[in-house]
């Protein structure tokens, strides 16, 4: 059967859900092979059998940590001949898209990114894409060499389809420009308990109307009573109200939920290019008129330090 | 000696305007106004910055595009950069990212450099590959997605700001940087720039100039083929409601509805 490389985006041995996704996604288009790199690279294994992988190829090496992107290139690289897959899939992250956009011109194929959907098609698979701030679909193939695709979070369903997951060695010879740029320092990001924005079922967001640093506790508690992430639209980052990491938006992150809460969020384009794919959309602001209720399934034109609070309070009594 | 600094820059259809597709399925540029790409101006402003630190800096501006593309030249000229290339050509219409990284790369040795600079990614394509296809391409160093940059000695550093960690960047010049938005504010045209922008040279290359063959670049040279592309159905109208004092209750009432709750 077709093979389907799947390269594993995972911490120190914990494979990250975004990978999951990508190996249902690899089984509509053959079998999928993983590649796991670096620290803890092994234990990957038992998840990305439980979903579906047969072969597990690992490599590691500090190279993988000391160095920026390339010799995880080299790697898919070595995988890449050593299995002579049909398509070779990445998750969107943003390493992920560099790795691949590498890999891509070294194998002469062609690249598509932050696929939203993927499936089999006569001439290989066809990917699914969102375009000008989410307002397009558009489908698309690549037409030369191995296809080369990277997949957003939250395109496909977590499934669980049990294989052996057998551990192979992947053999890697680092290239010349492998150790071209150094990684320094490494500082990882303080942990605050709630899930990975990109990959969360659901979001709170906070914008403008928030108006203060110390506001956003009431889309936290909110973001809580749900077990939800927490966003922020451009306005409260450039304020300095929420860290850029949770910015949601063209020059942010781009969230694709099954709920998405904006609270106090005007719904400019640059915002709504991170968030229009969001299944269900629910917004409160107090502007009848903002244009984020052309977007939304449900809205509540009200002050939202009544509506926010009334909202948590009700979530959680009615969890009991 | 001098540093030369190349930096890369797209004219693209104002994001805020109606942007759609042409017949051929490739960007429509010509029913939208255009501009330099906003998230390229903190590529110009970070090559400006790093120049005013060097005792003896030179920035180009470098385009590929059509001729309306001298736009985004011109704002970035008037913004500070020395001189600029524009590489156009009949035969670029529908390259993908591919072919563009191709003509980039091609047009930054033949001008000469020791330090790229690109945004993050552009506000049509939004692919944000390009950057690291270039040090692919130019076999050099690639420092990207930088949120804070500086170049000392023949070194470039910089912090990248990931998933999961903020990590410090190194690497030796010649090499390929991209900065985010987080960078750094990019300044605004001066009237005394904007004058000086009128006189400073552009030099115009098509693809002969660069030894690029017409059939490695276009919409049949790409490498991807887009097979369709539909507008989004709008979404269909939700339910509004005005707070009267029940607006949180009746939003949980619609979430446990939904079984989100």
């Amino acid at each position: 059967m077709a093979e389907v490389l799947v390269y594993v985006d995972h911490v120190d041995g914990a494979v990250r859900k975004p990978t999951l996704e990508l190996l249902t996604l690899a089984r509509r288009i053959g079998e999928p092979v993983a590649v796991a790199l670096g620290n803890g690279a092994a234990d990957t294994a038992a998840a990305l059998a439980e979903h579906g992988a047969p072969r597990v190829l690992t490599a590691d090496a500090p190279e993988f940590a000391d160095y920026l992107v390339v010799p995880k290139v080299d790697a898919l690289q070595a995988a890449h001949a050593a299995v002579s897959p049909v398509a070779v899939l990445v998750p969107s992250s943003a390493e992920g898209k560099e790795i691949a956009a590498r890999l891509a011109v070294r194998i002469g194929s062609g690249i598509i990114t932050d696929a939203v959907d993927l499936e089999a098609g006569d001439e290989g698979p066809v990917a699914t894409q969102s375009a000008f701030a989410a307002s397009f679909t558009t489908k698309s193939r690549v037409s030369k060499g191995t296809p080369v695709i990277t997949v957003k979070p939250n395109s496909a369903a977590v499934e669980a389809a049990p294989a052996a997951g057998v551990v192979e060695a992947l053999e890697v010879s680092f290239s010349a420009g492998a150790t071209g740029t150094k990684v320094v320092s490494r500082t990882p990001r303080e942990s605050t308990g709630r899930p990975e924005l990109t990959e969360a079922a659901i979001v709170v967001s906070g914008g403008r109307g928030v108006n203060g640093a110390e506001n956003f506790a009431i889309i936290e508690k909110l973001a809580d009573s749900l077990g939800a992430a927490v966003g922020a639209s451009r306005a409260a980052v450039d304020a300095g109200w929420y860290p850029h990491s949770n910015q949601v938006g063209q020059t942010g992150k781009s969230v694709s939920p099954q709920l998405y809460i904006a609270s106090g969020i005007s719904g400019a384009i640059q915002h709504r290019a991170g968030m229009q794919t969001s299944k269900t959309i629910v917004a409160i602001n107090k502007d009848a008129e903002a244009p984020i209720f052309d977007l939304v399934d449900y809205g509540v034109v009200g002050d939202l330090f009544e509506v926010v609070p009334q909202l948590t309070t009700e979530i959680e009594s009615r969890k009991g | 000696m001098s540093l030369r600094i190349v930096v890369c820059v797209k004219y693209v259809p104002d994001a805020t305007g109606d942007r759609h597709f042409a017949d051929d399925l490739t960007v429509d540029r010509d029913d939208v106004d255009g501009l330099l790409s906003e998230l390229d101006e903190y590529a110009v402003e970070q090559a400006l910055q790093i120049a005013e630190d060097a005792d003896d800096a030179e920035i180009t501006v470098l385009t590929v595009g059509p001729e309306d593309a001298k736009d985004a030249l011109r704002k970035a000229l008037s913004m500070g950069a020395d001189k600029a290339v524009h590489v156009e050509d009949d035969d670029l219409h529908g390259t993908d990212v591919m072919g563009t990284s191709l003509v980039l790369a091609k047009a930054i040795e033949k001008t000469g450099y020791d330090l790229v600079i690109c945004g993050m990614a552009s506000t049509d394509g939004t692919m944000g590959v390009l950057p690291a296809i270039l040090a692919e391409r130019l076999n050099v160093p690639q420092v990207t997605l930088l949120s804070e940059v500086s170049v000392e000695d023949g070194t470039v550093k910089g912090r990248r700001d990931g998933d999961t960690a903020s990590e410090q960047l190194e690497a030796a010049l010649p090499a390929v940087v991209s900065v985010t938005d987080q960078s750094g504010e990019a300044r605004y045209p001066s009237f005394k720039g904007i004058m000086a922008a009128k006189k400073k040279p552009v030099e115009a290359l098509d693809l002969d100039d660069l030894d690029i063959d017409a059939d490695e670049v276009g919409l049949e040279g790409a490498w991807t083929a887009v097979d369709s592309a539909a507008e989004r159905p709008a979404r269909t109208a939700g339910t509004i409601v005005k707070d009267e004092g029940e607006g949180g209750k009746q939003l949980a009432e619609f979430l446990a509805g939904q079984k989100f709750i």
